[in-house]
């Protein structure tokens, strides 16, 4: 649910990361955090336990440049992933423009995308969405890692719909496939909601 | 898909209004207008070195953790939550369904003048919400988005990253 003021001239586009627990999702936002114009990024907050484990949300506000003479601005957050408040799903998953599935490309944690991902289109219908009409995309994360599933493998598992889909590794330096993702995303949106008004 | 948020100018100054008159009658160092998801509609009183965009998503948050909670012990919402400090006090409070607002006070105020202020306000934002809901999805909106072109989107990420 996109969130337009004629007054203040901005659009506000919320954008959920959503993922097994440990996927990276944290990690792509802090990467976008440290690699985004210093302008155009607000303050990232993350809300984690001392074991550095995701407790209620992250999430970053960013600003793009004007459309049509309205401001755009991001608000990235991420689900979290083990202590699954049904609260902060619920504050998270209202109100999303797009949604972005990072999977954990090892072998190991193949069962836990499955989960994870059955758990997110329940999500999205329970709040009244449709996966196949709401904007998404998916991420295969931690490419680099020895022991992980092809990518092949993974996109029939993860992505029977053909939605854009990308290789990741959140935690180099260039964090190859995170900006690409986040775009191919927010140009969903943009196309939708124009797609809409004509 | 989900409905959109629109709000127009009309409402924007309406709603403005009267969360200004209550930073007044309430002593109230600040006020914000919040909708459930974490955006902002109004912020007066001493904003200037309140990071408001995190303070929206945050009361968002601890709105939507306290309503599970009002949940489990089986009330159906707990329509205000009040967090004391040593100096400033948060009171936060539902506006119909979809609404939130907060009021950060001091000592030149009290929980009671607080909490007696925002109720009479409350019915007001309401009213400007109900208002603004019919005027919704009478597409007066549809304009800004059939102009945008492919380029315009490509140019989105071109200084950010
Ligand atoms: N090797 C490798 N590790 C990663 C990658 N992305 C994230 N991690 C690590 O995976 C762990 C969990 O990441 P986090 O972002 O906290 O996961 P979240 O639970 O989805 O938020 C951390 O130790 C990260 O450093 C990646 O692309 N490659
Ligand atoms: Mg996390």
């Amino acid at each position: 649910m996109s969130f337009i003021n004629y007054s203040s001239r901005e659009i506000i586009l919320k954008i959920v990361y959503y993922g097994p627990g440990l996927c990276g999702k944290t990690t792509n936002i802090k990467f976008i955090h440290t690699a985004t114009n210093p302008d155009a990024r607000g303050k990232l907050i993350s809300l984690e336990t001392k074991a550095e484990r995701t407790l209620f949300f992250d999430f970053l506000p960013l600003s793009l440049p004007a459309i049509r003479g309205f401001k755009t601005r991001l608000h990235l957050y991420t689900v979290p992933g083990q202590l699954f408040y049904s609260a902060s799903r619920k504050l998270i998953m209202k109100g999303a423009d797009g949604v972005i599935f990072v999977a954990d490309s090892q072998d190991a944690r193949f069962e836990a995308n499955l989960i994870a991902m059955d758990d997110l289109k329940e999500n999205l219908s329970a709040y009244g969405y449709d996966i196949e009409k709401i904007p998404f995309v998916v991420q295969y994360n931690k490419r680099d890692l020895p022991n992980v599933t092809d990518v092949e493998k993974l996109r029939e598992a993860l992505n029977p719909w053909g939605v854009p889909d990308f290789e990741a590794i959140a935690t180099e330096p260039d964090g190859p496939g995170v900006f690409d993702t986040l775009k191919a995303v927010v140009k969903m949106i943009i196309q939708q909601l124009r797609a809409g008004a004509r | 898909m989900n409905p959109r948020t629109v709000i127009f100018e009309e409402e924007q100054r309406r709603l403005q209004e009267v969360c200004t008159r209550l930073t007044r009658d309430s002593l109230a160092r600040a006020i914000f207008l919040i909708d459930k998801n974490g955006q902002i509609l109004v912020a007066v009183g001493e904003t200037a070195n309140i990071d408001t965009t995190s303070l929206a998503s945050l009361v968002a948050g601890t709105t939507a953790a306290t309503s599970s909670l009002a949940k489990l012990v089986g009330e159906e919402e707990f329509p205000v939550h009040f967090h004391e400090g040593k100096r400033d006090n948060l009171h936060i409070s539902l506006v119909g369904e979809d609404h939130i607002l907060t009021v950060i006070f001091d000592e030149r105020s009290s929980l009671g003048l607080v909490r007696l202020r925002v109720k009479k306000a409350t019915e007001k934002l309401v009213e400007i919400f109900v208002a603004l809901a019919e005027r919704q999805g009478l597409g007066e909106e549809a304009d800004l988005f059939s102009e945008i072109t492919d380029e315009d989107i490509e140019n989105l990420f071109s200084d950010t990253f």
